[in-house]
């Protein structure tokens, strides 16, 4: 009684100003009478239609009024935004909603009446709600309703005719979907498959139905803007009706971010420039920079950071969570480094690092040594050609010789220069581990040599026996046509080349064996190698911030809805509660991982096999260009 | 509404069938899947209790007993959470959608829902798995290029696998309300 006659009023009172205010409310024309029928009209031939209102869980305890939101009719559903509460203005509340429908794109309207109260309503209550219904016209009009401190709560959805018309208008049924408007304000759908026709700048119309729920609220910030304790003219309840939420260190950081990323934005520009200079694109450095994983390692770390200090906004969400996962990646980096550093310098691992390196490089050239000495005997008991075996195995001890006199060179400078790599590790540990992996490379760099000797030796073999087995069978390589041709030989042609092809033959065996020892060398080098490039890896294009996200607040990536059913009482609407069903760990890592150097080998085993048969090189890194060694 | 109704399914287990009629236009179907039993538990804990002490009475090292400890503690946990479904849900919402859920013996639920404007059918399926010819219930989902075509095919209960008759009863319910479904809206 008491709300009736204070909403009367009050309304009543803000006609002195309103232009178009109909008058009191029974005045106001009185709809017909419907029975309220539960099914379908009898008059009417389509069967009842199940309408959906999303309702906000933050609303179920606000105080009576009206309800404000959109209207989706493709999906017969109604997602309410906002509460407005008695006393109101009606110019006023449409005045604040066309001004919501501007600033946002969203067509949000009044959608119906919300009454909140103690005991069964009275007839003038509902004679005035029906009113209202006659100002703000919409159809389908909600009248929802819940008795306090229960949880029965009662909704109709008429189709108002109009006074002219005191036709039948029917009445559906509706049932009340309950969810969290923070959550589904903040959070973003990922859906499992995009469509390839899709425009991106389509209008929510077409989108899939709970997307066009999630959309909506999203888009719908100019409204929650204003809320209950606001001195304005409309006194709103939503999520942020108990005040708005902020935080002062997030105001903060948003104020430094400006100045900091400019100057940031500055220093890094400067460091590009200098790196970009001519010096460095002179043969003999850029050879090497281009060899050395360190400067790739470098080099994408700052791309990496001018991305992220970049002045110019994010546009959309992704580009958001790539620069904050860069950001977090960059960060844990360099903490994993400083680390490292500190755990090296308070063992003192570098000064026992640089004594221990000149006898470890000492004991891998003896083993080398005792390796050929092996190959220049009887090796697994084969018999290898005598000459060929000294002549090889010389060859290659005198390289070691040379090699372990270089080293012996360096050694008074091996601290200081490990001490001064050592500080790299300050730049991350990504950074730490490519210096390793290049330290790696260059103590083995023998034998790399060695590999490439006996490849290359191997390989001429495998050529001139191929062409010596076609020489013998009559054939011969047409290079024009790029296909096998037969050829007449004079006699002595076929002589020498079968002469040549013997010697070849059993020549085979002996490279054959230094080939595949170097070779299998090589490879167990390479694999090291790649176990550190693969960590590398790992640390650089880990979405650390998204997994942290999907951990702490799992609401903020949404892979789905899921519903509950709620208690159910017959003769009263079905209720149901929306959560978001967050994005399993797999499909975070797969959507967010960052891009990173691409140096994957490119071949497959086949073509490796092949490779190493025939004598080829194999270049597992190969970055860019296609340089022959 | 509540009612139960007792199943078996393909490899003679018994299944138990809860179904919740909450109004005319939603449903719930709920599937509890055999229970894991304590006679096939007893049986894995001991087979590798006794490898762990065959292999100690090998290498007399008892780190291998207490790693035997950790792996039966450790592969039973994931067992519970990973592998073993308790129960499956099927909740069909007229204009809504459909949602599928599993819950694992440690509580953990995996949620799907689909929307009822992807889904096309709702039918039973033959397949032949190993030896036998089985059935099973699946959606099918409309292909958003072609209107009629069908461009996946999902299927349901695949741990509790219940037999024709269990399944006939639940294709009834969902071919009920997809029909309201498919009147409505092309009243529209």
């Amino acid at each position: 009684m008491g709300l009736v006659s204070r909403g009367a009023a009050e309304a009543g009172l803000g006609a002195a100003s309103a232009v178009d205010r109909p008058g009191p409310p029974d005045a106001v024309p009185n709809p017909t009478p419907t029975p309220p029928a539960e099914g379908a009209d009898p008059g009417s031939s389509r069967p009842s239609m199940v309408l959906k209102a999303f309702f906000p869980t933050c609303c179920a305890s606000a105080d009576s009024g009206l309800l404000v939101g959109r209207w989706v009719p493709e999906q017969s559903s109604a997602v309410v935004l906002a509460v407005v509460h008695f006393p109101f203005i009606p110019i006023q509340v449409k005045e604040l909603l066309a001004q919501v429908q501007q600033a946002s794109q969203v067509g949000v309207t009044v959608l119906g009446t919300w009454c909140h109260r103690r005991q069964e309503p009275e007839e003038s209550l509902g004679h005035f709600l029906e009113g209202l219904g006659a100002i703000f016209s919409h159809k389908p009009w909600f009248q929802l309703c819940r008795e306090r401190g229960s949880k029965s709560w009662s909704c109709k959805a008429t189709h108002w005719q109009g006074p002219a018309s005191p036709a039948a208008s029917g009445e559906d049924q509706v049932m009340l979907i309950f969810y969290d408007q923070r959550k589904v304000l903040l959070s973003q759908l990922h859906p499992p498959t995009a469509l390839p026709n899709r425009q991106a700048g389509d209008t929510t119309a077409s989108a899939g139905g709970l997307a066009a729920v999630f959309d909506t609220v999203a888009r719908s910030e100019a409204l929650f803007q204003s809320d209950r304790f606001d001195e304005g003219p409309v006194r709103l309840s939503h999520w942020q009706s108990e005040g708005m939420e902020a935080s002062i260190l997030v105001e903060l950081a948003k104020w430094a971010a400006g100045p900091v990323c400019l100057f940031l934005a500055c220093l890094l520009s400067l460091i590009s420039a200098a790196s970009a200079c001519r010096v460095f694109k002179l043969w003999p450095l850029s050879f090497i920079w281009s060899k050395l994983s360190t400067c790739e390692q470098l080099r994408h770390r700052l791309e990496q950071l001018t991305l992220i200090f970049s002045t110019q906004k994010a546009e959309s969400p992704a580009q958001l969570m790539r620069k904050a996962n860069m950001l977090v990646s960059v960060l844990l980096d360099v903490a994993l480094g400083l680390m490292l550093l500190s755990w090296l310098h308070r063992k003192d691992l570098i000064g026992q690092l640089a004594d221990a390196l000149i006898p470890v490089a000492d004991h891998v050239a003896e083993e080398l040594q005792h390796l050929l000495q092996w190959l220049m005997g009887a090796p697994a008991g084969l018999k290898m050609n005598r000459a060929l075996d000294q002549v090889l195995g010389r060859f290659f001890l005198y390289h070691i010789h040379l090699w372990i006199s270089y080293i012996h060179l360096m050694s008074p400078f091996i601290e200081r220069i490990l001490w001064h790599v050592g500080l790299s590790a300050c730049l991350g540990l990504t950074v730490a581990l490519s210096i390793l992996s290049d330290i790696i490379a260059l103590l083995t760099f023998h034998i790399y040599c060695f590999y490439v000797y006996g490849a290359r030796l191997y390989c001429l073999k495998i050529h001139g026996l191929s062409s010596l087995w076609r020489l013998f069978r009559g054939k011969k390589w047409n290079v024009l046509r790029q296909r096998v041709d037969s050829c007449s030989y004079d006699l002595d042609q076929l002589f020498i080349g079968t002469l040549l092809f013997t010697i070849l033959v059993f020549l085979l065996p002996t490279t054959a064996l230094y080939y595949l020892v170097f070779t299998l060398l090589r490879l167990l080098v390479v694999a090291v190698q790649g176990l550190i490039h693969l960590l590398v890896d790992l640390i650089n294009s880990l979405p650390l911030y998204s997994l942290g996200l999907r951990l702490c607040r799992p609401y903020r990536l949404a892979a789905g809805v899921k519903f509950r059913v709620l208690e159910h009482e017959t003769g009263r609407p079905l209720r149901l509660l929306m959560q978001i069903n967050p994005l399993p760990y797999s499909r975070v890592v797969h959507t967010y991982r960052l891009p990173t150097c691409g140096c994957h080998p490119k071949h497959s085993w086949g073509s490796l096999c092949r490779k190493l048969f025939f004598g080829e090189l194999i270049y597992p890194w190969r970055q860019r260009g296609n340089k022959q060694d | 509404m509540e009612d139960e109704q007792s199943f078996s399914d393909i490899c003679g287990g018994r299944l138990a069938l809860q179904r919740r009629f909450y109004s005319p236009s939603c449903l719930e179907f709920s599937l509890s899947c055999p229970r894991i039993t304590l006679r096939s538990l007893t049986a894995v804990t001991c087979t590798v209790w006794l490898a762990a002490y065959g292999l100690f009475t090998l290498c007399e090292n008892s780190m291998i007993l207490s790693a035997a400890i950790f792996i039966t503690l450790l592969g039973l946990l994931g067992y519970l959470h990973f592998v073993k479904i308790d129960h499956e849900t099927l909740l069909i919402i007229d204009s809504l959608g459909i949602q599928m859920t599993s819950s694992y013996a440690s509580g953990k639920e995996s949620t799907t829902f689909i929307e009822m404007g992807q889904v096309n059918d709702v039918v039973i399926n033959e397949a032949i798995y190993m030896q036998k010819v089985i059935y099973y219930l699946c959606i099918l989902l409309k292909d958003p290029v072609e209107p009629h075509g069908i461009s996946q095919v999902v299927p349901l209960f695949q741990s509790a696998k219940p037999r024709l008759d269990c399944l006939i009863e639940v294709y009834r319910s969902c071919q009920d309300i997809l029909a309201h479904q498919k009147a409505t809206s092309t009243s529209l």
